[in-house]
């Protein structure tokens, strides 16, 4: 469904992305690995067409995105939630939901999506007036996600969801993945939580200083030598 | 009875000061709108995309030659006039923005303040060229007169109300534009975070072009208004009114909208008691005097908290 191909970036010269190929397919939990500085985010923004790469090409369902202004790119489904959750802190919990559902016209399809973001989330439920920068860190990236479902995607583009989370909240989040998934949402996943990663994939992708060194199955990739030594600690 | 004169003389004089003190209010509250107006612009447009844009205060000079005109050419009354010019600033503010700042938006800040100053100068001595340099003499358009206040020998004019009620009224709906459309929330998200904003599907120059917009417009209402209160305009008008009202946005807190407005009538009350208990000479030295206290002890501003700078 999403498709990049042979993509480069650069940033004043500095070459962050290099001939990165990959592929989400529909219905999928497509998981992207490696550590800081990998390009993981350079990817996701690339794909949101936050930063403009020199040379490749990204198609969703056929259609060039490269040409897409990005944000219409909302309007065809593809949602990032972006690394370091990027709440709108001075904005109240239900404006930030608000502005997630900011392209859409139906006023009865956002009303049903708030109330189940709110029913999936009641701690968001709670804090509706509650400013997004005195949330907590977990309570900020569900507000992150519920704002993220509010758009209606169709493919959904998470960077390090677990980031600075605690084993217990990490453990939900990704229940929340899988729940997602589920519900039919496409998932391009970024983590450096490798073993968590890898465990909801179906397929994912290895970056290292800005190339795909490695990929595979999940499950196969969790087991592989490489993997074990260099994120999994084994 | 010596007594009772006594109590008389410093009864008396106590009254007059009183009656001194709440006029210098009034003038300063009414002074302290156009400010205050001004100063919205500012710092719309600052909060938005970080720009001091200086050619604001030229805007407000051409908002108060638009009134001019829609009144003497076009015959209108205040209230068309005054729409007209918070039309026709809009129009302006957003060319601006298009042609001057939108093509440096990655450019270093200094570059991007340089053509602000460019920009100011460019609008004020065209308007020499085109409209003469000679200042022009505004119509008498709302009716002289004035209400006694309390009793005390103090006075508010016809416009002097008029512009604190519009005032009010512009701000009123700023605010609910800002904290209750779906434009205004936009607005806040594009301001606190650019990258998110479009990750929500918000074109990020549009909204940027519409905070030019309201800004701008506030700024022309301003200058109409001027116009009426001390019926002379001209093309280097905008220049010091300008200044001050860079200063109140400063002294609000630079970016906070209910911070520009309290600084704008904090100033206009302020000059208003320097001319009328010291010396008028010294009130345009005191609001350099204010920026210079302010940015020493608190360059967040009154409204400002102190580190809410984004990473
Ligand atoms: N705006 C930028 N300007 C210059 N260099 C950048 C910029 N953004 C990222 N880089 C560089 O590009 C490389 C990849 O960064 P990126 O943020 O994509 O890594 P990452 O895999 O997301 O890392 P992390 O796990 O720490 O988030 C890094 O070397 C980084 O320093
Ligand atoms: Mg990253």
């Amino acid at each position: 469904m999403l498709k990049l191909e042979n993509i480069n970036l650069y940033y004043d010269g500095i070459h962050a992305l290099k001939d990165v190929s990959l592929e989400v397919p529909e219905g999928k939990v497509i998981s992207l690995i490696g550590s800081n500085g990998a390009g993981k985010t350079s990817t996701l923004r690339t794909i949101s067409g936050l930063s403009k790469p020199k040379s490749g090409k990204i198609t969703f369902k056929d259609q060039d995105l490269l040409k897409v202004a990005p944000e219409k790119l909302v309007n065809m489904g593809i949602v990032q939630v972006p690394e370091g959750r990027r709440v709108f802190a001075p904005m109240s919990v239900y404006e930030n939901l608000e502005l997630g559902a900011y392209l859409r016209k139906d006023k009865d399809g956002i009303e049903k999506d708030l109330q189940r973001v709110f029913k999936r989330f009641p701690r968001l439920d709670e804090r509706r007036k509650q400013m997004a920068g005195t949330l907590s860190g977990g309570e900020q990236q569900m507000l992150a996600m519920g704002r993220a479902l509010m758009s209606g995607p169709k493919v959904l583009l998470l960077d390090e969801p677990s980031m600075g989370l605690a084993p217990i909240l990490v453990r939900e989040i990704f229940d929340i993945i899988s729940e997602l998934n589920q519900l039919g949402i496409t998932i391009l996943l970024v983590e450096q939580n490798a073993k968590m990663a890898l465990s909801i994939a179906d397929y994912a992708y290895v970056l290292e200083t800005g190339k795909i060194v490695l990929e595979g199955k999940g499950e196969d990739l969790a087991e592989s030598d490489e993997i074990q030594k260099a994120y999994l600690g084994g | 009875m010596k007594n009772a004169l006594l109590f008389y003389g410093v009864y008396n004089r106590k009254g007059v000061s009183m009656d001194i003190f709440i006029q210098q209010v009034i003038n300063g509250l009414s002074l302290g709108s156009i400010y205050a107006l001004i100063a919205l612009g500012y710092t719309m447009v600052y909060g938005i995309i970080k720009l001091i844009n200086f050619a604001h205060g030229e805007i407000y000079m051409i908002g108060a030659y638009i009134g001019f005109f829609a009144i003497t050419s076009m015959g209108l009354g205040f209230i068309p006039a005054l729409i007209i010019a918070m039309i026709g600033c809009a129009i302006l503010g957003m060319a601006i923005e298009k042609i001057a700042y939108k093509p440096l938006r990655k450019s270093t800040r200094i570059a991007v303040l340089i053509t602000a100053i460019g920009v100011s100068l460019f609008l004020q001595y065209t308007t020499v060229f085109f409209l003469r340099p000679e200042p022009r003499i505004f119509p008498k358009i709302l009716t002289d007169g004035r209400f006694n206040i309390f009793g005390l020998k103090a006075y508010i004019t016809y416009q002097q109300l008029t512009i604190f009620i519009v005032t009010i009224l512009l701000v009123v709906l700023l605010q609910y534009i800002v904290h209750f459309t779906k434009t205004g929330k936009a607005m806040r998200a594009v301001a606190f975070d650019k990258d998110a904003a479009t990750l929500m599907g918000i074109n990020t120059n549009n909204i940027i072009s519409i905070t030019f917009a309201i800004g701008s417009a506030l700024a022309g209402a301003a200058g109409v208004m001027v116009g009426v209160y001390y019926s002379a305009i001209n093309p280097l008008m905008g220049i010091m009114p300008g200044l001050k009202a860079f200063v109140a946005a400063v002294l609000g807190g630079i970016g906070i909208i209910p911070g520009a407005f309290t600084g704008g009538m904090i100033m206009g009350v302020i000059e208003a008691m320097v001319s009328g208990y010291g010396n008028s000479l010294y009130r345009d030295a005191v609001a350099f005097l204010i920026l210079i206290i302010i940015l020493i002890f608190k360059p967040t501003g009154l409204f400002g908290k102190s580190e809410r700078e984004k990473v």
